[in-house]
């Protein structure tokens, strides 16, 4: 029964999805329909769409994590102080920059479950901390990769481009996928996923059959930590530098992304395929709208409206 | 154990106290700068500016920020904060030039001159102005992006925001010189993007929309950033790309040939002059109602330039 009704709900948010690109698509047909401007579309999701993985897991749990857009710029001006500042090679700076933003993650969770602060603040204090952090280290400058070889492609190289000269497709599109892949499997076919559930829909159902509550909860923000390190290390890889002024927003985009598609906030389900296709929807809105030249004002407008309406629909499914 | 606490509120109060009169009991005149921001490196050479002058003049200064230029409200704090520490004279990048007016009156009640920087606060509420003429400076890019492109075709202009002075004065400014100077250039759309990657986003989509469009102006760092990055991605060639303000990343788009060129402030000139200002202002010297700065035109081939060179950042 809940399984049907998740195919329905991601069905109703492809078909959302399916009916955007067509109405861009007959609008625009010869400008909005291109391969380059698909890919951009791509390429413009990988970033929001990883951040709104990370942000589907905590929100499962009935969470929230507010500190997820400042975290990706956390983890990518550690990139920068790891592989730009320290020369260390990729095979160590990488995986080091994933334990930053897990270490930043498991530093929420241990805030909201042994300090017992509510996630909305300990995550909002965990937002300035690291803000702070990031403009401490830089000092307030970008951090650039420019002596880093290969840095750049991590993103915007095309490795499928070179099998298939025909599919540019991004690098960072397809970690994205990638990652949206795993992440799926882990939230439907692991102990993990079936307590993250689970702790969303009845927290006191789980202490009761003696599962130790804190610590799957600690597990799964240090979890949301790292997969925001790769949206980190993606970003700061397009732009080939770590900006420690960028991020903040970001979240509130990527929460934006995981409701459109179908995860309730009040927790207990949520679909990684709804999350992608959330973050989809609010891409093609927003380069549909630019390819259309729409002002920017009118694209903010129209974009807040139409959460409302996927949110609103998508309770009216549910009752 | 309330006798205690009251002495160590006292003697709280007394260290307070004392650290409030510190510049006063060396003598030094404080003057406290207030920016619109600290996160762009234009600032952070403006600070360096500023830095260099306090050595040179002998003075304290300190220089403040909100997080973000549209914190109008948090700025107003910061310069009431400053007004009340007694400086000898004050530096103000105003965020809204009408929300500092209150303030002002009250500097000027008190006897404190005032400094704008970057950008003016108008009536007589200032004493000067030191800053870029931002729109002349907008119109310069405009003269050169018209030049490279034989004075003729469709441009698209990307600018950082719609509110703020700089953003506005660069949009029109650049708006205004095509209309009046170049006729047969065309703006044909005007899009905004406050950070890199946006910008990026942005500046694909506009030129997806308009394949035929031959130039592109950017009116600061972050939009140039992105936009150069996203017209590497797409190999997009034919589309000239001009820049404002410089950083590395900039320079180094530049230097590779996706963007032709930019203008650059003088930013460390504007820190150092307006705490020059504010020190001749303190001492009850006269200075010229504006200080304008000076904006130049860099490209690949100018950016070595011994003029040039000491203007860039990284």
């Amino acid at each position: 029964m809940a399984l049907m009704q998740k195919g329905r709900q991601q069905l109703l948010a492809f078909g959302s999805l399916a009916a955007l690109v067509m109405v861009f698509g007959f609008l625009r047909p010869d400008t909005f329909l291109t391969t380059e401007n698909l890919i951009g579309i791509l390429q413009a999701t990988t970033v929001t769409g990883v951040l709104g993985i990370a942000a589907t897991f905590v929100i499962v749990t009935s969470g929230i994590d507010l500190s997820i857009g400042v975290l990706m710029t956390f983890t990518a001006v550690m990139a920068g102080l790891f592989l730009a500042r320290l020369g260390w090679p990729l095979s160590v700076g990488i995986p080091a920059t994933l334990l930053m933003g897990a270490a930043a993650g498991c530093t929420s969770g241990l805030v909201i479950t042994r300090l017992r602060v509510a996630p909305f603040i300990a995550t909002l204090g965990m937002m300035m901390v690291l803000k702070g952090l990031s403009l401490i280290i830089t000092g307030a400058r970008p951090i650039y990769f420019s002596e880093v070889e290969g840095y750049e492609d991590i993103s915007t190289g095309s490795m499928l481009g070179q099998w298939l000269p025909g599919l540019p497709v991004p690098n960072g599109v397809v970690i994205y996928l990638l990652v949206a892949l795993v992440a799926s499997l882990l939230l439907n076919r692991t102990a993990l996923g079936r307590y993250a559930q689970a702790l969303g829909s009845n927290e006191e159902a789980v202490r009761l059959s003696g599962i130790d509550v804190g610590r799957w909860k600690v597990i799964i923000y240090a979890l949301g930590g790292g997969v925001c390190a790769i949206a980190g290390l993606l970003g700061s890889s397009r732009l080939n530098s770590a900006q420690p002024a960028l991020g903040q927003g970001y979240e509130l985009e990527a929460i934006s992304a995981v409701v459109i598609g179908g995860t309730s906030l009040a927790g207990g389900s949520g679909t990684i395929l709804g999350s992608v296709i959330g973050a989809f929807i609010m891409s093609v809105l927003v380069n549909g709208l630019r390819i259309m030249s729409v002002a920017d004002e009118w694209q903010l407008l129209l974009t807040g409206i139409i959460i409302i309406i996927a949110v609103y629909v998508d309770r009216l499914r549910q009752t | 154990m309330a006798a205690n606490r009251r002495h160590f509120v006292m003697a709280l109060a007394l260290a307070l106290g004392l650290s409030g009169t510190v510049p006063a009991a060396d003598q030094r005149t404080f003057i406290p700068l207030i920016a619109r921001g600290f996160q762009h490196q234009f600032w952070q050479s403006v600070k360096k500016g500023a830095e260099q002058a306090a050595q040179d003049y002998k003075v304290t200064i300190s220089f403040e920020a909100p997080e973000a230029e549209w914190m109008v409200d948090k700025q107003i704090d910061m310069l009431a904060a400053g007004l009340a520490r007694r400086p000898g004279a004050i530096g103000l990048a105003a965020t809204d030039s009408q929300a500092v007016i209150p303030l002002l009156r009250k500097a000027k009640a008190a006897k404190v001159p005032v400094v704008a920087f970057d950008s003016g606060v108008s009536g007589d509420l200032t004493a000067t102005t030191v800053m870029t003429d931002n729109a002349a400076a907008a119109g310069l890019a405009a003269d050169k992006l018209a030049a490279l492109l034989g004075d003729a075709g469709d441009v698209l202009l990307l600018a950082h925001d719609q509110v703020s002075t700089t953003g506005v004065l660069r949009r029109d400014g650049f708006l205004d010189q095509m209309r009046k100077a170049h006729p047969k250039i065309r703006v044909i759309e005007v899009q905004y993007a406050a950070d890199p990657l946006k910008a990026a986003e942005v500046a694909r989509a506009m030129v997806q929309a308009h394949p035929r469009a031959k130039g592109l102006f950017c009116t600061n760092e972050a939009t140039a950033l992105g936009a150069g990055k996203a017209m590497k991605e797409i190999r997009k060639s034919g589309l000239v790309v001009v820049g404002f303000d410089s950083g590395k990343g900039q320079k180094d788009l530049i230097n590779e040939g996706v963007m032709a060129g930019a203008i650059t402030q003088n930013p460390v000139g504007i820190g150092y002059k307006t705490v020059e200002a504010a020190v001749k202002l303190s001492r009850g010297e006269g200075v010229p109602k504006v200080i304008d700065t000076g904006y130049f035109w860099y490209d690949k081939s100018s950016m070595r330039d011994p003029r040039i060179a000491p203007l860039l950042y990284d």
